[in-house]
């Protein structure tokens, strides 16, 4: 007997990732969920982030590894309540996880909350957290052809930082073609070039992040 | 290609909160996709009364970043003792096609590339090729 279903497989965490986004609007934190390739400066964002932001804002974090409790031990050492998820082997963050961790943040009493994503390029992108928005770092080192060679992350943000641009002129690394690249996958992406080293650009991120959350929530 | 599944220990001195995936042992990415797979083809399977499902007919997207083989290795190991085990599956793959967002010309992955072919820019819609989902499942 044939059972018909036509049903998508990812609709599990589809439905987990529209109750975490419900909780977050509930309590009024604002999400972002962070990708990027490994090393591209995904914790020294957040770190710069919230040295600019913690006056205003009470952050937490939650950080996606394979392994090991550096990341949010770097964070933790802030002061800052941080959750590590180790996922094993496991390639991307997935909606099941970020509703598990978040008990063990006190979620009442977070503001902005930074989903810190494992490593990677490509999975990430398939697996909705509930986040508010999705953002990613990639950096001068990498090269300036990722969007030709990862166009479905690149297509799925609202927006992009590229780090380590204090080390442009030690790079053969083209602005333009890596800018033509992004706007052709994804014409409305807000860019802010950075240096998570310097600081250079980070005030114009952290200024766009505080808009970004303005608009969703006027009054707060 | 898969990886055995493994638990990576954490060294005593570290001080913050250690989860896990909800107390699953979560391993490369389409173990956690094939046990959504294999949730979805159960719960129709007992709705309907089976007693055992032969096949279940995926169809997968040509972008879906999802590997067939690594699919099947983590289905035969995770449907043991249920009514899924032994399962025939069968993956139906449909090209990813895009939507040129300068001249409007709907495309085809070209070796790997998004670039309409009439004007050459890179990117546009996907119209189709991320999905993932199961059309059907046979049942005894």
């Amino acid at each position: 007997m044939k059972v018909q279903i036509v049903k998508d497989i990812l609709s599990a965490n589809e439905q987990i990732a529209l109750e975490n986004r419900r909780l977050f609007d509930g309590k009024g934190i604002f999400v972002l969920n962070v990708m990027a390739a490994p090393g591209a400066g995904k914790t020294s964002l957040i770190e710069r982030t919230i040295g600019l932001l913690r006056a205003r804002f009470r952050i937490g974090v939650i950080d996606g590894d394979l392994a090991s409790t550096i990341d949010a031990d770097r964070i933790a050492r802030l002061g800052i309540p941080a959750v590590q998820i180790n996922t094993g082997g496991a390639c991307h963050l997935d909606a099941n996880m970020i509703r598990s961790a978040l008990p063990k943040l006190p979620p009442d009493e977070i503001d902005l909350l930074f989903i810190e994503n494992v490593g990677n390029l490509i999975c990430p992108t398939g697996f909705a957290l509930g986040e508010h928005l999705k953002v990613m770092i990639s950096s001068t080192p990498e090269g300036d052809d990722k969007p030709y060679k990862y166009p479905g992350m690149f297509s799925a943000v609202d927006v992009l930082l590229l780090n380590k641009v204090d080390l442009l002129p030690l790079l053969e690394f083209d602005v333009a073609y890596f800018r033509r690249g992004v706007e052709a996958l994804n014409p409305d992406v807000a860019f802010f070039p950075v240096s998570c080293k310097t600081g250079e650009g980070v005030d114009e991120w952290v200024e766009w992040l505080v808009a970004a959350r303005s608009k969703l929530w006027p009054s707060s | 290609m898969t990886s055995a599944p493994c638990r990576f220990s954490t060294p005593a001195r570290f001080s913050a909160v250690l989860i896990d995936s909800a107390g699953r042992i979560a391993t490369m990415h389409e173990l956690a996709v094939t046990q959504s797979m294999l949730n979805l083809a159960l719960e129709h399977a007992e709705r309907a009364g089976a007693q055992r499902i032969t096949h279940i007919n995926l169809v997968v997207g040509e972008i879906a970043s999802i590997v067939d083989d690594s699919v099947q290795f983590y289905f035969d190991f995770i449907s043991k003792d249920t009514l899924a085990e032994g399962a025939q599956l069968s993956f139906k793959r449909l090209p990813a096609r895009f939507r040129c967002s300068a001249c409007g010309q709907e495309f085809p992955l070209r070796d790997g590339n998004w670039i309409c072919p009439a004007c050459q820019r890179l990117g546009g819609e996907v119209i189709s090729g991320r999905e993932f989902y199961m059309e059907s499942i046979e049942v005894e």
